[in-house]
């Protein structure tokens, strides 16, 4: 029987669907792990939001420049290839549609690939959207990688999304602990199932209508 | 003889008036002008409009200003941060107004002010409380939001070198927002690590011509230390 996956093996498993030469934007958060499990032997370029085109892994100690971050504000390297731009051409690879994937996190994602992530709408809550709505319209595929349930037991992948929305019908996939989700025009297929929630019980935590792929 | 550099920080915003709208340089702390920051709090001009990527980190630079009580209203694309208590509580309180633009939206709306566009159509928003109230349109069956260029009064950028005409170039991804700024204000004024001869910067690598920048200033780099 497997098992749930952690976040590390849901970044790897992020990670084993990129393929060689895909320009890739990592959100912040949960999918900047997805950076330590991209697959050896495959040519992949990073793209920061705030400026750069192969960005490579966090220096050592002591190398940190701190005019070379990424959208976290996190020092990295830069890799050879590397090129730099000003905000405007970094938002019109995105929005232009020239990123392969971007891979974020998300509060919800409703059947139809509608994203809630950059505010829970609570009225004391200080709203920040930062490039998550440009991200979401703009790359190829969008890929959102988060745990299924929240921590009170309830479904993140949801009928309709109640949390203010971020782009509209804009992802692809959805990579959880519990299983992987295709989205698209016919509905939402479950392509891998981890640990031992049976289809039913998938179902019916959802509340949504499943497809399985063989 | 043109010469665009000015000898200290203080000269270069000392005309900036009560009311401006000032465009600030950086996405954190890379590109970030501190010291023109620093003297815009020195000079006292107050009830400024300020577009940022964020609202301040920690207690200095932008933080020291919206701390001060000058900023009337922030545009920004992300203000909360682990270390923005400032901006938080200025929030909070009811005394900051935040006009909060996604930021591939305020990029181009900048770029656009200074490229002369009168408004354009964007994708990024559509559907989304942000595009609120703002007019759409569908072209070729996709949905767009309408978005006006970003103006300001002046601008404040931090590039690594510039020369006497005012061209620049800049430092790895501390570039982010100063080419653009550059040209959608009336005044920029660039702080550089270096002044150079006209002549020394790779007209190849110039990333933002002089004709886009009116005043250089010269700011010896403070030593090295960790951003927050």
């Amino acid at each position: 029987m497997s098992t749930r996956l952690n976040r590390d093996q849901m970044a790897a498993r992020v990670a084993q669907d990129i393929k060689e030469g895909d320009v890739v934007n990592l959100g912040i958060g949960l999918p900047t792990l997805v950076a330590n499990h991209l697959p050896a032997g495959r040519e992949i370029i990073l793209h920061t939001e705030n400026g750069m085109l192969g960005m490579g892994p966090a220096p050592e100690k002591g190398q940190e420049d701190y005019d070379m971050i990424n959208a976290g504000k996190q020092p990295v390297t830069e890799l050879p290839g590397a090129a730099y731009f000003h905000h405007a051409d970094s938002f019109g690879m995105m929005r232009g549609g020239h990123l392969d994937i971007c891979v974020l996190g998300a509060f919800q994602v409703s059947k139809t690939g509608d994203l809630a992530n950059w505010h829970t709408g609570a009225p004391d809550a200080i709203p920040a959207v930062g490039g998550a709505m440009d991200l979401a319209i703009g790359a190829k595929q969008v890929f959102v990688m988060m745990d299924l349930l929240t921590r009170e037991g309830a479904s993140k992948l949801v009928e309709q999304c109640t949390y203010p929305l971020t782009g509209v019908a804009c992802v692809s996939r959805v990579y959880t602990d519990v299983a992987v989700f295709d989205i698209a025009a016919k509905g939402v297929t479950v392509t891998e199932m981890f640990g031992d929630m049976t289809r039913a019980e998938l179902e019916r935590i959802t509340g949504l209508p499943l497809q399985f792929a063989a | 003889m043109i010469s665009k550099i000015l000898d200290s920080a203080a000269e270069a915003v000392a005309d900036i008036p009560d009311g401006a709208t000032v465009m600030i340089g950086g996405f954190g702390p890379a590109g970030q002008p501190i010291e023109l920051i620093d003297a815009l709090l020195a000079q006292g001009a107050r009830d400024l409009v300020i577009v940022n990527n964020n609202a301040g980190n920690g207690t200095t630079g932008l933080a020291a200003l919206l701390g001060a009580g000058r900023v009337r209203k922030i545009v920004c694309s992300f203000p909360r941060q682990v270390d923005s208590q400032i901006f938080d509580g200025l929030y909070r309180s009811g005394k900051l107004e935040l006009e909060l633009v996604p930021q591939g939206n305020l990029a181009e709306r900048i770029r656009a002010a200074g490229a002369g566009i009168g408004a354009f159509f964007t994708p990024t928003g559509y559907g989304t409380p942000l595009a609120e109230g703002r007019e759409t349109r569908e072209i070729d069956g996709r949905g767009y939001v309408l978005e006006y260029p970003l103006h300001a009064d002046y601008a404040l950028i931090k590039a690594d070198r510039g020369d006497r005409w005012g061209n620049l170039v800049y430092r790895k991804t501390a570039r982010n927002f100063g080419p653009i700024m550059a040209s959608a204000a009336r005044v920029a004024v660039a702080q550089v690590r270096e002044v150079v001869e006209l002549g020394t910067l790779d007209p190849e690598a110039v990333a933002t011509q002089g004709i886009f920048v009116q005043r250089v200033v010269a700011i010896a780099p403070a030593p090295a230390k960790e951003a927050a």
